[in-house]
């Protein structure tokens, strides 16, 4: 049956086939979250340097306001997610349990939370710079996981130019249906931005990426095309991780982006179907980032769901709205394939934040089975979708060889997809073993600077 | 949750499993090789049923022995063993005298696997390791076979079988040449749907190439076995010998017979699919079939002996890490980094 539902579809070589398990939440239309008692804003919610926080404690703020400007431009705003005041600006943990500066805030129980409006960026009159100033103004980073900031990938450098744009809406990662929602549900501001991102990378086309288990948001998208956009929507093989933006030029654009390159080197830009939305409704209106929609499932989650949630809303809480079953063991942010372990409930939603997925401890789910040594099966070599061999980098990671895995065996270029633990018969836990050899790589190599 | 102060758990991502597991996959290839397995008690009676008990006990105790000196625990529940003891007792003549199925048996353990550091590490075939000692140590003994489905073979046991430790056994005058020996020695041809179907006398298990078959396509069917190995070795087989009995049919073998004969069919699907010994690129498995192919057709053409599948598959271990080397694939980007230079 699945494989007459791929016939012809594009994608790309290797790969796996998680269970994809988005039937729960994929018919669910997006609902707006309550405000939590006690919203925490970290200022480091993506890859840069932690923004400067412009309000102080005891100072009320309007919902949409911006609370933090950006350091330097590998920086962004951060907006007040509700109308309220700020407690105070402090330590809170964060994903992987390191304290990064927060900002506090106690909505008002009684108001009304409107947005404020900002200075418009009209696509009309705006020029491409100003179109950058005003996505970084907005806090856009991208939804997808990485939480890249986007207009620094917008920045274009003189002698460099892009062809095509692919806003992706593949959504690989099993039990995540927030981008499919984002599609049905947001067209007309994903074309909206699309206009934005087009006029300011100056490509000529546009393809949106969907993954054929999204059927209805394909034809959606089709239906809804603007007819005087050079473009199309493509339909993917269900295969992950398809939704990676390498995968992505390889199975739409038949280009690799060269190792240790960018995808402006092959005149490609990626940008996710949410940030694409993000940004053609927040600009016309010259508002930031101050919500975002994730998809909170997983067997231990009683009511899942869609949801719009304001940014800052702390997982204790969010649980707690949803309710859990009492044995969850685990919580992750992201989904299965490469989501994040939450190490503590006091952890906030940011704007990478995707969705919150959270298991059991039944034995259905166990991720620790008896690890094996390796039989050579090849299984890992079959699923690793930029070629490498996972099962001779464990070994030499395993003695420490750290040289040979970046010079001969490019260790370097493993984006840590995941594919080669899930298909491990003998449970090696292979990507570990990988982030922990690049982390020492790194070291050495700032070490020797 | 938060109420009932559990802990949660931290793991690094992914945080879920394909579901396949080393036990399960082995366990999955004993299951395979069962059909052929009780073909072999069927046709050689007690004497097939007492070899294939030995082998495959001298194997486990062998491997749970060696566990349990080095302070180990033991390892013998990954069925790997079982596999490697099955195998083992397939590749003997039914009527091989048991002190020397347990000797074989201890040699493919400790030799053959231990020795090169267990599950995983064992360069050579485990079963074949034994088997080729054997074949050396005790070449009459090893070439003397019984012909199948006997009258008595339920209730009597071939002479050879109880032969006293260290003796040299005795044969019946039953003994019978394999279909293999007798196109060597005499140009002698049988019939394929004999062979196909495993009416011929040889070893206990290489006789019925429809059941081998019948457990490869299960294992391929469940993602268990690489079938560019017993696929290329099939086609490399058919395209020399072919070649060969084209230019002259008199001197050379058909391909159907090259195909069904001997252990050709339990070497190519069972054995040469071990995953420890073969390669785990495509083009490398594709390689090494080919060469598994040429090897036994060179060996059975114009060698001294019948049979060499055993050698070939045992020749392809030996070459897999340079196929593996060979073969890798260009990592995504690379021809990019390279036209950037």
């Amino acid at each position: 049956m699945r494989s007459m539902r791929l016939l012809g579809l594009k994608t790309f070589r290797h790969g796996v086939h998680p269970p994809e398990s988005k039937d729960e939440t994929s018919g669910l239309a997006i609902r707006q979250f309550p405000f939590a008692p006690l919203l925490i804003v970290p200022l480091v919610q993506h890859m840069g340097a932690p923004s400067l926080p412009l309000v102080e404690e005891g100072e009320e703020v309007s919902r949409g306001q911006r609370i933090a400007r950006a350091d330097g431009f590998m920086s962004v705003s951060m907006h007040a997610p509700a109308s309220g005041v700020v407690r105070r600006i402090a330590l809170a943990p964060s994903i992987g349990g390191r304290m990064v500066p927060a900002v506090y805030l106690e909505p008002f129980p009684g108001s009304t939370q409107e947005v404020e409006d900002g200075t418009p960026c009209p696509l009309d009159t705006a020029t491409p710079d100003e179109m950058i100033a005003a996505i970084q103004d907005a806090g856009v980073v991208g939804l997808g996981g990485a939480a890249f900031p986007t207009h620094v990938k917008l920045k274009i450098p003189e002698d460099k130019f892009v062809d095509t744009l692919i806003i992706n809406g593949v959504e690989c990662e099993p039990f995540l249906t927030t981008d499919h929602r984002v599609m049905l549900e947001q067209s007309r501001d994903i074309f909206m931005g699309i206009r934005y991102l087009l006029k300011i990378t100056g490509a000529e086309k546009v393809i949106i990426a969907v993954e054929a288990n999204k059927p209805d948001a394909a034809n959606h998208l089709r239906e809804a095309f603007p007819s005087d956009l050079d473009g199309s929507v493509a339909v993917l093989q269900v295969k992950y991780p398809q939704g990676a933006e390498k995968m992505l030029f390889s199975a739409l654009l038949g280009r690799e982006v060269p190792s240790g390159g960018l995808p402006l080197d092959i005149h490609a830009l990626c940008c996710n179907v949410a940030t694409a939305a993000q940004i053609g409704h927040l600009l016309p209106l010259g508002q930031g980032i101050h919500e975002r929609v994730i998809t909170v499932t997983g067997p231990a989650v009683k009511r899942k769901g869609n949801y719009r949630i304001p940014i800052g809303t702390p997982l204790r809480f969010l649980l707690e709205h949803v309710g859990v079953e009492e044995d969850v063991n685990r919580v992750f942010l992201g989904g299965p394939m490469m989501g994040a372990a939450a190490s503590s409930l006091d952890i906030s939603i940011t704007k990478g934040t995707s969705g919150v997925t959270a298991f059991t401890d039944s034995a259905a789910e166990r991720t620790h089975s008896q690890v094996y040594p390796c039989i050579r099966c090849g299984y890992c070599v079959d699923a690793c979708p930029i070629f490498l061999n996972p099962s001779l980098l464990g070994m030499l990671a395993a003695n420490e060889e750290f040289s040979s895995m970046t010079e001969e065996h490019n260790l370097m270029d493993c984006f840590e997809c995941g594919s080669c633990s899930f298909v491990c018969p003998s449970h090696i836990p292979l990507v570990q073993q990988f982030r922990a050899a690049k982390a020492a790589v790194r070291k050495a190599k700032a070490g020797a600077a | 949750m938060a109420k009932s102060g559990k802990t949660l758990e931290i793991r690094t991502s992914p945080h879920i499993l394909s579901g396949y597991s080393v036990d399960t996959i082995m366990f999955n290839v004993v299951l395979a090789l069962l059909p052929v397995t009780a073909f072999a008690v069927f046709a050689f009676g007690l004497a097939g049923l007492l070899t294939l008990c030995m082998a495959v006990a001298s194997c486990v105790l062998t491997e749970d022995l060696i566990c349990r000196a080095s302070g180990k625990p033991t390892t013998v529940g990954d069925w790997s063993v079982t596999i490697t003891g099955i195998l083992y007792g397939l590749t003997l003549p039914p009527n091989l005298p048991l002190w020397m199925v347990a000797v074989g048996g201890v040699i493919c353990v400790a030799v053959g696997k231990a020795l090169f550091g267990g599950l995983g590490y064992n360069t050579f075939n485990p079963a074949l390791v034994g088997r080729a000692v054997l074949q050396a140590a005790f070449p009459v003994a090893m070439t003397s076979w019984i012909p199948g489905f006997g009258a008595g073979r339920f209730s009597s046991l071939p002479l050879s079988t109880l032969t006293l430790p260290f003796t040299a056994p005795e044969y019946d005058a039953l003994t019978s040449a394999t279909p293999l020996a007798l196109w060597k020695f005499s140009r002698e041809a049988t019939a394929t749907s004999d062979l196909a179907l495993g009416f011929t006398s040889g070893s206990a298990g290489e006789t019925s190439a429809v059941l081998i078959l019948l457990g490869g396509i299960y294992l391929i069917a469940r993602n268990m076995m690489n079938w560019r190995i017993p696929a290329s070795i099939f086609a490399s087989v058919v395209v020399i010998s072919g070649a060969l009995h084209l230019a002259d049919p008199a001197r050379y073998a058909s391909p159907a017979f090259m195909l069904f004969s001997g252990g050709l069919m339990l070497g190519a699907v069972f054995m040469a699919t071990d995953m420890v010994g073969s390669p785990m690129t495509s083009r490398g498995c594709y390689l090494y079939g080919a060469l598994i192919g040429l090897v036994t057709v060179v060996i059975r053409t114009w060698g001294g002996l019948p049979e060499g599948v055993m050698y070939a598959i045992l020749l392809g271990n030996a070459v897999t890490p340079h196929l593996d080397r060979w073969t890798r694939p260009k990592v995504y980007g690379a021809r990019g980094k390279e036209a950037a230079s």
